[in-house]
């Protein structure tokens, strides 16, 4: 193949460079601890309970953006409502808003005292500074990646196929179900694990919302943080490092899925 | 000075420049700090870059870094050149000397005063006419009151008001340190949010309307009352309460490789100066002479039974390796569950 020195070898460089060169910085850090050091922290009952909280967490926000998020995409794909293109750039804010904006700004509306919190309250539900909370930061920054994701690939259906179907005899949620779900399901699956993955690292916008109590509302990137100011890099890196492993395993996973997925279409 | 100098310098200060954002690149000296400090350092920069050139001729420029104490005394320790750091507890700058090496570990001895050129307490700030009636820390743990303060674990500031509740705690319950515990483990029962700063927990109190008292050190205390005005917020003295000295230091290392070791020994000793000691009573913080501020400004202070770390705690270190470590006392508070 003509090309393949070049593009592949600048493919790895590029990657070495931005990506792998300072991953392997974090496990070079972490392996000082030796491998009993390291399950030792990995496995206290702190780190677990943090890790357990910000990976649940990410995986109910996840679901969440993947339901109303291909849903959202649904509506502006097929529907025409006036302001469109207004709300259409409201879905990608998450995405520019500076986190620790979003996290002061939807503590606001959801403690005690906010709009929304206060009305939530009285039905003795309480959002802010609860697991609760950290879920709703993580479905508001996670959102544009299930909407953006999907919206092309549900634009590129074809009605054809749809009209084929149904002259073919198909129901509305056959149609739906056999025609324009398997077409979808590949890149809802992207944007599932890229709301997931962001979601799972977030720190701005979900320290000032969780209230941050050990063992119940504190995040593994919290911990993170908290080993860095009693100086315990080692531990620090200890917990990076089980993140991104776990991270890895689980993308890899929906890779996999989403490959065994495409091949059955 | 050499070309090559000239070339090292112009390397310093870029990479300076590159680790404060871009923000006013040129400056002689670097003065790391924490947050609350901002505007005392800006009034303090501009006085002794007056009196540097008066005494010795020459112009310089102060640039002052803000940020939690914690993360700074890191950022210096990863190779921010500060030449003297002013942080909000000992243990901060201790931890630049023990990890990085930067400057002695009798630092603090360096200085009069434990290096603290002024000093602050540990006070509560609560709504207007003080509704719950909080008059002391005794008041705090009591249920149904709401006590706003960051985690200690990761605010520097916070551990000097864990550390006041604990010497009142202690002090009330005649030395007994299992009492102690238990009135600290009730008082943080009665927190419903651990902010990771101090800033955060300001917010919380002030603006999202939480918690019936913030506790607070008093500077920050007396310049929320002056953002927001003296109608909406009182400030209570506890009968007792800690001394906390925030200490400056000279960081020699970075010093010698700038060859600005005359200057930035100037500067701190410009704090201890009547005109440094007038500014700092200006900006709430208590001087270590009271003599040369402002009697208005003195006025402002609480009058409060004041006791210091070293004689309760015996010092940062053994404070910081009791109750602040990785299971330490505070852990357990949580984790007792």
């Amino acid at each position: 193949m003509p090309g393949l020195t070049p593009t592949l070898g600048f493919t790895l460089f590029y990657l070495g460079m931005i990506v792998l060169i300072p991953l392997a910085g974090v496990f070079f850090k972490a392996s000082g601890l030796g491998f009993a050091g390291l399950w030792k922290v990995i496995t206290s009952e702190r780190v677990l309970a943090a890790l357990s909280l910000s990976f649940g967490a990410a995986a109910i926000a996840a679901v969440l953006n993947a339901i109303f998020g291909a849903i959202v995409a649904w509506v502006f794909v097929r529907y025409e409502f006036p302001g469109k293109r207004l709300f259409d750039a409201f879905i990608d804010l998450p995405f520019a808003l500076p986190t620790a904006v979003a996290g002061i700004a939807l503590t606001a509306l959801y403690s005690e005292n906010g709009w929304i919190g206060s009305v939530l309250a009285h039905a003795g539900i309480k959002v802010a500074y609860t697991p609760l909370g950290i879920i709703v930061a993580m479905t508001f920054i996670g959102l544009p990646f299930v909407v953006r994701t999907v919206e092309p690939v549900l634009r590129e259906v074809e009605r054809d196929l749809e009209e084929a179907a149904a002259t073919l005899g198909a129901r509305r949620w056959q149609t739906v179900l056999r025609v324009i779900a398997p077409a979808v399901f590949p890149s809802l699956v992207t944007g599932f694990a890229l709301s997931f993955a962001r979601a799972v690292g977030e720190y701005g916008s979900v320290i000032f919302i969780a209230g941050n109590f050990p063992m119940v509302s504190e995040i593994a990137p919290l911990l993170i943080i908290i080993k860095l100011e009693e100086f315990d890099y080692k531990g620090a890196t200890a917990v990076a490092a089980t993140m991104l492993v776990l991270s890895f395993l689980l993308l890899l996973t929906i890779n996999l899925l989403q490959a065994w997925v495409r091949r059955r279409v | 000075m050499s070309t090559r100098l000239l070339a090292l310098r112009a390397v310093r200060l870029a990479a300076a420049a590159f680790l404060l954002g871009g923000a006013a690149a040129y400056a002689d000296l670097l003065n790391v700090s924490y947050d609350p400090t901002r505007e005392f350092y800006k009034d303090i920069n501009a006085q002794f870059a007056a009196d540097w050139k008066a005494k010795t001729g020459k112009s310089t420029t102060v640039q002052a870094s803000h940020g939690g104490s914690g993360k700074q005394a890191r950022a210096v320790i990863d190779g921010l050149e500060a030449d003297v750091v002013t942080l909000a507890l000992a243990y901060d700058i201790d931890s630049i000397s023990e990890k990085g090496g930067l400057l002695p570990a009798d630092w603090q001895k360096r200085l009069p005063n434990n290096s603290s050129p002024y000093t602050s307490t540990i006070v509560f700030l609560v709504r207007k006419g003080n509704p719950k009636g909080i008059k002391d820390w005794s008041d705090l743990i009591k249920p149904g009151i709401s006590v706003i303060t960051p985690n200690p674990k990761t605010s520097g500031g916070a551990r000097w008001n864990y550390l006041a509740a604990w010497g009142y705690a202690l002090k009330a319950n005649g030395g007994d340190a299992a009492k102690a515990q238990a009135f600290v483990t009730s008082l943080f029962k009665n927190v419903p949010v651990l902010d990771t700063g101090a800033r955060g927990s300001t917010t919380t109190f002030v603006q999202r309307g939480l918690g019936d008292v913030l506790i607070s050190w008093e500077n920050e205390a007396l310049l929320s009352i002056e953002e927001l005005g003296p109608d909406k917020f009182d400030i209570i003295a506890p009968s007792y309460s800690i001394l906390a000295e925030p200490p400056v230091a000279l960081v020699d290392k970075n010093v010698d490789k700038h060859g600005s070791r005359a200057e930035a020994e100037a500067y701190l000793n410009f704090l201890y100066t009547p005109i440094g000691q007038k500014l700092a009573a200006k900006h709430y913080l208590r001087p270590s002479k009271p003599e040369s501020a402002d009697p208005a400004d003195l006025a402002r202070f609480q009058k409060t039974t004041l006791f210091k770390l070293d004689d309760v705690f015996g010092s940062w270190a053994k404070a910081q390796k009791t109750h602040f470590a990785d299971g330490g006392v505070f852990d357990q508070i949580y984790q007792a569950k």
